[in-house]
């Protein structure tokens, strides 16, 4: 089986700083992977380095093709669909608005008018703001603006960063129950960073851990929750 | 060896400067005086826009300014000219410093545009009829050109009232640039530059941001306006259409020539805004203009740093022994 | 009474030209935080080019529609080749970057069509049905055109997926890159969008005031005054704007200060809200972190 996403001895740098020392690692289609690590490990640089938001080096290659060098639209448009620590929206754009543009690159003009319905079903909240300005939703529903703008690509990987960040645990639970369906379902990759690695490694089936940029364990998510060590030593808990 | 050169060179330079107008007509002498004249007035801002970072587009105003302030005197109160120099300058130094107050609310191309917009204000003005009593209204104000105190020949040429004026220039200029070094190169020059480039850690730092600004407005005008004031002098007249928003591009251009933040550059950026239209004019009335458009812009690509980044980056291509720091300004 | 009406009228009616430039200065400012200076200059140069076409035959609206598209071309081509270098560098080297976008349009002005004053016609008649004492048939026509133009912006920024990828794009150009848009080439579009808006007020004045390389120096004054008193960031702004300071103008001019000096009341728009409300009436205020 073909990997969705394989690279090798990647770098990333910040300008002249180098935060991404050789790093391997490679997506299965249709799985769900981790980053895990602490502050500062080159987890958001590592989804900023696969949309080529940082200056890389090194091979890249989704499905097949080398990305290294394309532009951020180049690599979207081949099926990547990033929600950026932050979430990113358009704060100044309705909500309607903001998942429109998350289609922006399709041309299935029906499809997307079912997909737009089939993320206000999954995200009831959503729908009852439809007309309401992005920047006006709460810290939960802006992320799941962001998932839900992101899906609407219809991508055959789907980044996400830190989707946990700042929010209440209840939503938080919510978010992972969906975007575990939304995997199962509809078969949609993910790669995801994440600092709470009890969450991530409960929703991931393989994980990677990062430690200064480099690598420093990897394996399937299963083994890392099982094993001890691994969890007090890197982990923390 | 090399301290010894620099001797050397300098007083070769100085002799030269000084017996330069006897070896030309007189109406080159008066070029050569407009260039000196030009280099005190992109001085002046590039003090405010190349080392302080405000950007002026509008120092044609204090120019303006501090040309009608000379005429006026030396019109109605029968000033001579020496003497409305420190007017001039001091008038300036006023208005730029009141000019600072706003400037302080306002940044990069918002002051642009302020100073921009009162560059275009300037010639109506001056124009304007109920001050006509004291600026000649359209018509300006004609002056006489002053005399040479003394009559002198060297290599066969009199001391005419232009190689007269073209000394008298000079010996401003030296004083002022040598004003600005000194000014520039201690700590209210490094105060200057860190509020150009660091201005929150500047003020941090315990530097008081809007006293700095308004005084380097202030100065910045002050040395403009006694260009000014030189400039109506040497050309004898005023008029407000002599001081439209060209002007302040004009200055521009010199800044950008010679170099931001450069103070030798001035003397490169006011040779070549005076003596391009000189020689582009002969092409069409429009070719100087457009030779401007295209080194502002050609300069921001190929050359930021103006001739004094492209001597410096020759100059620390020769001596590779020296381990000599990046020119980073 | 009449002639306070026509003072009303013929200042809105200049405020659709001012409104005009004022949104095209905002289009650029909004999606690249930049001052177009050569607004003015870049409006005059598409003037030129109607006049040469009307000059050599075509019928009126041919080449006005002609002017239009060709604008839109130069304004994209304009950001792509000579802007786009300079995108990431400082602001005075924008600034001085636009001057000399400025300066090279008037002298290519100048230098091609000459200093001498030209009259451009007007696509009005001159005594027809529309023409009252308040307002003559072509001050009624250009304000009808710049409405219409106005009215198709917005229809375009609301409606099109385009205008609202261009609005993203404007927003938030990391987000717009994120879902496939091509942020650059929004920039270029916005930056045709508003040379072409130029040369439709461009057009729309010379008839008035006649065509030469300097036409719209005192024009874009006032464009900048009615975009910062819109808030620079506002769209809607600078076109309510353009009317404030269309009818000020007309009534400082003619009951206070006198026409001599209407150049100054623009100053002191431009100074005193950039001093005491650098927003606007209606701009949003930002907050930056340090």
């Amino acid at each position: 089986m073909s990997k969705l996403l394989e690279a090798r001895k990647l770098c990333a740098y910040y300008g002249a700083t180098q935060v991404l020392f050789d790093v391997d690692f490679s997506l299965e289609p249709g799985q769900i992977t981790a980053i895990l690590g602490a502050n500062g490990a080159g987890k958001t640089t590592t989804l900023r380095a696969i949309c080529q938001m940082v200056r890389t080096s090194g091979s890249l290659e989704f499905n097949g093709q080398q990305i290294t060098g394309k532009s951020t639209e180049g690599v979207v448009r081949l099926g990547v669909a990033h929600v950026p620590d932050g979430r990113g929206t358009f704060t100044a754009l309705s909500v309607e608005d903001n998942l429109r543009l998350g289609a922006y690159v399709r041309g299935d003009k029906h499809q997307v008018a079912e997909d737009m319905e089939k993320a206000y079903k999954r995200f009831p909240r959503l729908a009852e703001r439809r007309h309401q300005q992005a920047g006006t939703l709460s810290g939960g529903e802006q992320q799941m603006l962001a998932i839900s703008r992101a899906l609407m690509l219809r991508p055959k990987l789907l980044l996400l960063d830190e989707p946990s960040f700042g929010l209440a645990p209840l939503i938080v639970a919510e978010i992972f129950r969906i975007m575990r369906r939304i995997n199962e379902e509809d078969g949609v990759s993910m790669l995801v960073v994440e600092q709470n690695a009890s969450l991530a490694l409960d929703l991931a089936h393989h994980a990677y851990l990062l430690e200064t940029g480099v690598v420093a364990l990897s394996g399937p998510a299963e083994d890392i929750k099982r094993d001890e060590s691994v969890r007090r030593a890197y982990l923390g808990y | 060896m090399n301290k010894n050169i620099k001797i050397v060179l300098s007083v070769l330079l100085v002799v030269g400067l000084l017996v330069l107008p006897f070896l030309f007509k007189n109406y080159r002498v008066f070029q050569f005086n407009l260039v000196v004249i030009y280099a005190i007035a992109v001085l002046g801002l590039n003090m405010l826009t190349g080392f302080n970072g405000q950007i002026s587009l509008g120092h044609g105003a204090f120019y303006a300014v501090g040309a009608y302030t000379a005429a006026v005197l030396m019109d109605k109160a029968g000033m001579p000219y020496w003497a409305t120099l420190p007017f001039a300058g001091v008038v300036c130094f006023g208005f730029g410093f009141l000019m600072g107050f706003p400037a302080l609310r306002l940044g990069g191309h918002y002051l642009a545009l302020a100073t921009y917009a009162f560059a275009l204000a300037v010639p109506q003005l001056l124009k304007y009829k109920h001050i006509e009593g004291f600026t000649g209204g359209v018509q300006g104000i004609v002056l006489n050109k002053p005399e040479p105190p003394f009559s002198f020949r060297f290599l066969d040429q009199p001391l005419s009232a232009d190689r007269w004026l073209y000394f008298f220039s000079l010996a401003i200029a030296a004083l002022m640039f040598l004003l600005a070094w000194n000014l520039l190169r201690g700590r209210i020059g490094r105060a200057l530059i860190a509020i150009r480039d660091h201005p929150i850690a500047a003020t941090a730092m315990g530097v008081n941001l809007p006293v700095f600004k308004s005084m380097a407005f202030g100065v910045s005008a002050a040395f403009t306006g006694v260009a000014g004031a030189l400039g109506a002098i040497c050309v004898a007249f005023v008029s407000p259409d002599s001081f439209t928003v060209l002007l302040s591009i004009t200055l521009l251009v010199g800044v950008v020539v010679g170099g931001l933040a450069s103070i030798p550059g001035a003397i490169f950026g006011a040779a070549f805004i005076q003596f391009i239209p000189n020689i582009a004019d002969e092409i069409s009335k429009s070719a100087p203009w457009a030779i401007y458009g295209a080194v502002l812009i050609g300069l921001m690509y190929l050359m930021p740093s103006g001739v004094m980044g492209l001597i410096r980056t020759i100059g620390a291509k020769l001596r590779p022994a020296k381990a000599s720091a990046s020119a980073r300004s | 009474m009449d002639a306070f009406l026509h003072q009303i009228f013929s200042g809105l009616a200049n405020g659709c030209i001012y409104g005009s430039v004022a949104l095209a200065l905002v289009m650029i400012y909004q999606a690249t935080h930049h001052i177009n200076f050569a607004q003015g200059e870049m409006a005059t140069f598409s003037t030129f080019i109607a006049w040469a076409l009307i000059n050599s035959g075509w019928p009126y609206w041919a080449a006005f529609f002609a002017t239009v598209a060709i604008s839109f071309l130069a304004g994209v081509l304009v950001q792509r080749i000579i802007l786009r270098p300079v995108e990431k560098a400082p602001v005075l080297t924008n600034v001085i970057v636009f001057i000399g976008l400025l300066v090279i349009f008037n002298s290519l002005a100048g230098w091609i069509f000459e200093h001498t004053i030209k009259s451009f016609p007007s696509p009005f008649a001159q005594k027809g049905m529309l023409a009252t004492s308040i307002f003559s048939a072509h001050e009624l026509g250009s304000a009808l055109v710049m409405l219409c133009v106005l009215a198709a912006l917005y229809a375009f920024f609301k409606f099109t997926p385009v205008g609202l990828a261009m609005r993203a794009a404007a927003q938030n150009p990391e987000s717009a890159r994120l879902v496939g848009i091509r942020v650059s080439w929004m920039l270029a579009m916005g930056w045709g969008l508003a040379a072409a808006i130029g040369s439709v007020a461009g057009m729309m004045v010379a008839p008035v005031v006649y065509l030469d390389p300097n036409m719209m120096g005192g024009i874009l004054l006032y464009g900048f005054a009615a975009a910062l008193l819109g808030g620079i960031d506002n769209p809607g702004g600078a076109v309510l704007g353009g009317f404030i300071v269309g009818v000020l103008e007309n009534l400082l001019g003619a009951y206070v200060i006198g026409t001599e000096l209407k150049l100054s009341v623009a100053l002191v728009m431009i100074v005193g809200i950039l001093t005491l409300k650098p927003n606007g009436l209606f701009g949003k205020h930002v907050v930056t972190r340090v």
